[in-house]
């Protein structure tokens, strides 16, 4: 299916949810609004035209300097379909919290613990949401554009692992 | 989980740790399990002792500059990793590769899954107690690293790709070398079957053994042999084909049970597989370009830059300033040893990537191993990590 019909089936579906789309390099993107997120992503998956059956990919974009957000972007596959679409949804920067899609596709489980140490969007409804790169102690959401790209724990990790020896 | 099976040997639950130093996890790997006698209650996954930030370091290079952070990634196929970032920049540009060149990236592409696949099979039967195949491999491993060597001066971490095509021309031998090679390589690999395929003692290890469903497999997201085994027929080569594979036959070797020996027949089938398409590749190689020539963005040739002056600025200006593609968002992914290699950019216009966003296979694979353990027994963990074929490299990035 080409990326207009795929475009104007999910906006005849969602008109109120899909604020924007955009095809760029024959790639199509569409915004979503944070509220539909699950309901748009079980419908993508759940439609036979469609049949996003493959979450590819789950991450987030810090965008705080210039719009105040950060977005979680989602890459979708159709394994019998073949075709890609990427939904991109805006969330606050001072809360950034938005529902889990891990009942849509398990993939999601990692991919969302990922997004959440190294970002801090919470994903709401998602059954073990921990940090996954980073130690448990690590200070910090390190892929903000905020944390310096040189930025030093308080602690060294031999400090944390090694503490009991002098 | 929702069934857990009735205790059968005590009622106490023990939790053993397994790995970071362990030598079947393949590197750094801790899995936390919980066992009621020797089968396994829960497997829990701990990741990121390899973490280097890959992903935030890219934010700080130019475009140039972020090819050898991604030979790191998985360091086993690092020509996979190099191919699939350069194909996503070309992608943001908007540019078009000589054939010459996208022959020569299919070449060294499937030498690199050979070279992988090997890997994976040595360390894949040295787990589980074959030690004769493990030396077999690592004599053809060889002989790939010293072509690998010959094309780009380095082993393991080649750098070779280049925005828009290669960084110098396959130097004289190449060819000789590499169709030594291929003529020789299949029979190497009936030599390794005789070792593995009929055994007894594999075909227990490893049949039936971490099953995973077709339903299942895409619902994790395995992607590349690991679902192949399962039998779904996706193939990024053959689905969406990239640096001029649609013009090579191949077949997509599918297993059908899903378990650890059904990956096993996929990947060594692949390997038959990626002989011919070397084979084939040798054959068409057409003359002309192994780098685009468009100013500003493409690197001249050395030999331009040591003699000629508008070559030299061209290649101080690209080195210093970087390249600046439009503003604009790709994603591009490619068929690695692994599975689905995908690179996300998002470019704001400057010279960096605004974002860079690594999909690694092994990540989203490793992901379904506690479904394909749970509920079996301890030994079975070592097979299917095993079948799995991670590399921590690309997982922690």
């Amino acid at each position: 299916m080409d990326n207009e019909t795929i475009a104007s089936l999910v906006k005849n579906n969602f008109p109120e949810a899909i604020t924007g789309s955009a095809i760029f390099r024959n790639e199509l993107t569409l915004i979503v609004k944070k509220e539909y997120i699950t309901e748009v992503a079980g419908f993508l998956k759940g439609n036979k035209e469609l049949d996003f059956d493959f979450l590819s990919d789950l991450c987030g974009v810090d965008r705080v300097e210039t719009d105040g957000v950060f977005e979680v972007v989602y890459h979708l596959y159709s394994i019998y379909k073949n075709h890609r679409v990427r939904l991109k949804v805006a969330v606050a920067s001072n809360d950034p919290r938005i529902s889990t899609v891990t009942g849509v596709w398990n993939t999601a489980n990692w991919h969302e613990r990922e997004t959440y140490d190294m970002y801090g969007i919470k994903f709401d409804g998602h059954p073990d949401l921990r940090k996954i790169l980073t130690p448990d102690d690590f200070e910090g959401h390190p892929l903000r554009k905020d944390y310096p790209v040189d930025g030093r724990q308080p602690a060294t990790l031999r400090e944390i692992y090694r503490k009991d020896e002098a | 989980m929702t069934a857990i099976p009735a205790a059968t040997t005590t009622t106490h639950l023990m939790t053993i740790n397994m790995g970071p130093q362990h030598p079947s996890t393949h590197g750094v790997l801790r899995l936390l399990l919980e066992l009621d006698g020797e089968m396994i209650i829960k497997a829990v996954p701990h990741i990121g002792f390899l973490h280097r930030g890959v992903e935030k370091l890219a934010e700080y290079r130019t475009y140039h500059q972020c090819i050898p952070l991604t030979d790191r990634l998985d360091y086993v196929a690092p020509f996979s990793n190099n191919l699939a970032y350069a194909l996503t920049v070309e992608k943001l540009l908007g540019m078009e590769v000589p054939e010459r060149a996208q022959h020569i990236r299919v070449i060294l592409c499937e030498l690199t899954r050979i070279s992988s696949h090997l890997l994976w099979l040595a360390t894949h039967a040295l787990d589980l107690g074959a030690m004769t195949v493990f030396f077999y491999c690592f004599r053809e491993r060889e002989t790939i690293y010293d072509i690998f060597e010959m094309v780009s001066g380095a082993r393991m971490n080649l750098s070779y790709i280049r925005v828009g095509g290669v960084s110098r021309d396959l130097p004289g031998g190449f060819l000789e070398k590499t169709r030594n090679f291929i003529a020789e390589f299949p029979a190497r690999l009936n030599e390794y079957e005789t070792l593995l395929t009929e055994n007894i003692i594999w075909k227990k290890r490893t049949v039936g053994v971490g099953v995973i469903s077709a339903e299942d497999a895409i619902d994790y997201g395995l992607s590349g042999p690991s679902l192949r085994g399962s039998g779904v027929n996706w193939d990024i080569r053959k689905a969406e084909p990239y640096s001029s594979y649609d013009k090579y036959h191949f077949t997509v070797p599918l297993g059908k049970n899903g378990d650890v020996y059904d990956r096993y027949l996929v990947r060594i089938e692949e390997m038959r597989q990626s002989n011919s398409i070397v084979h084939q590749a040798l054959n068409i190689l057409p003359s002309g370009d192994f780098i685009a020539r468009i100013p500003n963005i493409t690197l001249p040739p050395k030999e331009d830059v040591e003699t000629k002056m508008e070559s030299m600025i061209q290649h101080f200006k690209i080195i210093i300033d970087g390249i600046k593609p439009p503003k604009g968002e790709v994603y591009t992914s490619i068929e690695a040893p692994k599975g689905e290699l995908g690179f996300y950019i998002v470019s704001d216009g400057s010279s960096h990537p605004y974002r860079l966003k690594i999909r690694p296979p092994s990540f989203v694979n490793l992901e379904a191993l506690p479904k394909m353990v749970e509920g079996r027994l301890l030994p079975d963990v070592v097979a299917v990590i095993g079948s799995l074929d991670i590399v921590l490299g690309e997982i922690d990035r």
